[in-house]
């Protein structure tokens, strides 16, 4: 009886599972599309925080104009696929004044203290035709300087176009950044205006 | 002349008329398909030919069209493009006896459910054609699975057709279609219930449509017999298989509920006919996009150890029931 039952009774009970399925593609089948028509419709900016592009400087928090990038070389040593350039900037060089008062001051045996070289980079050239995105540099920047872009909609025509550099790219977001802020401003007030 | 005008030209008229009929089904389940595919995973389908890519399938057509016709090397040529059209021509015999209406029946012959399933049959001859001919291992492979799946899915099908003729004593489908006339509760998938669903299941097995897709099977042979197949000469497949579904449909439609005759009786009409044809087609759509292909054994268990027994089981009790 116990076979009968594995054999027989079982199969038929369990082709209720058929309807339970057909109940799932049912239910997604009306339920509304998760997808986006790409040029008509764009997706929205909160969605974006989970996409991984290209590696981009993140600027000071009082000053977004400037990486908080200290030209360390961290991460241009450990890329594997050698994609980033970074240039230390040099010392500025003392007027000839400074420079007369600094070696009489070394004559008179007094230490001198030379002008120190700024810490951000001078430049920043990132070459993503090279990039295999795998997020070392990110990972060993000891300033948190590098993160991954969201910019998905970027379009490069050419290879030149590929090399991006990334201290222009940090200016442009951070003059894009204060025009997009006050924005709302003037409709407020106007808001309040016809109000009153 | 008045043989002319009493028998050929209706018949003429007919075949037209199931060209353009297989054509437009063609089109619009090819499309059905995406569409319903797309939104059961939540996306749109094909959306940019046309309004909601309406034009999708025919501009797919013309592309298939425009592509060459490619023959393998060492393929055996004649039995290689005699294939598809094998595939193609008698679909289109197979719409001339399927009734849609009191007049809109091609060709009222008493043997159309004999014909149907005998013409039907021509499919399997031309998908073996097409495997061993294009001197290609998964298309052999392809073809081996679907004659054993052919042979096998055919007898419950039969009995089951066999069930209802010992019911009606008819085997010409206008003839059963009027036995179901009046209130729902004489369509025959209340009188047959178990034939009813032996006879969708085998349907699946006979067109070789998911979950019963062994021969096509695309993760194992590609895309089974017609691998080779380039062009127009896989567009008479994919063509064919469209049709044939929607003769099965239109054949279960006719046989269970009740053909072109509505729940209540007089609102028959042809729209009844199309209407419960297009539901069972789209139930195919919807359970190729739910269920996962099945093993060959397992199809293979299905059919001769639960389909042939009830199968066999249901026409002795018609029989039995019949003769008291």
């Amino acid at each position: 009886m116990g076979k009968f039952k594995d054999n027989v009774i079982q199969p038929i009970l369990d082709c209720w599972s058929l309807f339970v399925g057909l109940k799932v593609t049912g239910k997604y089948f009306c339920k509304p599309l998760v997808t986006v028509h790409y040029p008509r419709q764009v997706i929205d900016n909160e969605n974006l925080t989970t996409y991984g592009g290209h590696v981009e400087l993140v600027g000071k928090p009082k000053d977004p104009a400037t990486p908080k990038c200290i030209s360390c070389m961290m991460c241009v040593t450990n890329c594997p696929s050698k994609c980033l350039t970074v240039v230390k900037q040099k010392a500025p060089k003392p007027t000839p004044e400074e420079e007369a008062a600094m070696k009489a001051a070394e004559e008179a045996g007094e230490k001198v203290k030379k002008p120190k070289a700024p810490k951000n980079p001078a430049k920043f050239i990132y070459d993503y035709t090279k990039c295999s995105l795998c997020g070392t540099c990110i990972e060993n920047c000891p300033a948190k300087s590098l993160r991954f872009s969201n910019n998905i909609y970027w379009v490069a025509t050419s290879r030149k176009e590929m090399k991006i550099d990334l201290l222009a790219r940090l200016k442009e977001q951070a003059n894009e950044m204060p025009a997009a802020a006050p924005a709302p401003k003037p409709e407020a007030t106007a808001a309040a205006e016809k109000e009153a | 002349m008045q043989v002319f005008m009493q028998h050929i030209l209706p018949l003429l008229i007919a075949v037209v008329g199931a060209m353009i009929w297989l054509g437009i089904n063609a089109l619009l389940w090819v499309y059905c398909e995406r569409k319903f595919a797309g939104h059961i995973q939540r996306r749109p389908g094909p959306f940019e030919v046309g309004p909601h890519g309406a034009l999708q399938p025919l501009i797919d057509g013309l592309k298939l069209m425009g592509k060459q016709l490619v023959t393998p090397d060492n393929a055996d040529n004649v039995l290689y493009w005699t294939a598809p059209i094998m595939t193609m021509i008698p679909v289109l015999l197979l719409y001339l006896p399927i009734p849609y209406g009191p007049v809109l029946t091609g060709m009222d012959v008493n043997l159309a459910l004999l014909l149907i399933l005998a013409f039907s049959s021509f499919n399997g001859l031309a998908v073996i054609l097409a495997g061993w001919s294009s001197n290609n291992k998964w298309g052999v492979l392809g073809a081996a699975r679907a004659v054993s799946q052919a042979v096998a899915y055919e007898i419950p099908l039969l009995l089951t057709v066999l069930a209802i003729s010992f019911m009606t004593g008819t085997l010409s489908l206008v003839d059963i279609t009027n036995l179901q006339a009046g209130y729902i509760h004489n369509w025959f998938i209340f009188k047959q219930p178990l034939a009813f669903i032996i006879f969708i299941v085998a349907m699946f097995g006979e067109t070789n449509r998911a979950p019963f897709d062994l021969a096509e099977a695309e993760s194992e042979l590609t895309a089974g017999f017609h691998v080779e197949y380039s062009a127009m000469g896989f567009g008479c497949f994919f063509l064919a298989e469209y049709g044939y579904m929607v003769v099965m449909c239109s054949v279960c439609s006719v046989l269970f509920l009740g053909g072109y005759h509505g729940p209540i009786p007089g609102l028959d009409g042809w729209w009844w006919m199309v209407g419960k044809t297009f539901a069972l087609m789209s139930f195919m759509l919807w359970v190729r996009w739910t269920y996962p292909r099945v093993r060959f054994d397992q199809l293979l268990n299905i059919n001769w150890k639960w389909l042939l027994p009830l199968a066999t089981a249901n026409l002795l009790a018609t029989a039995l029931i019949m003769k008291l």
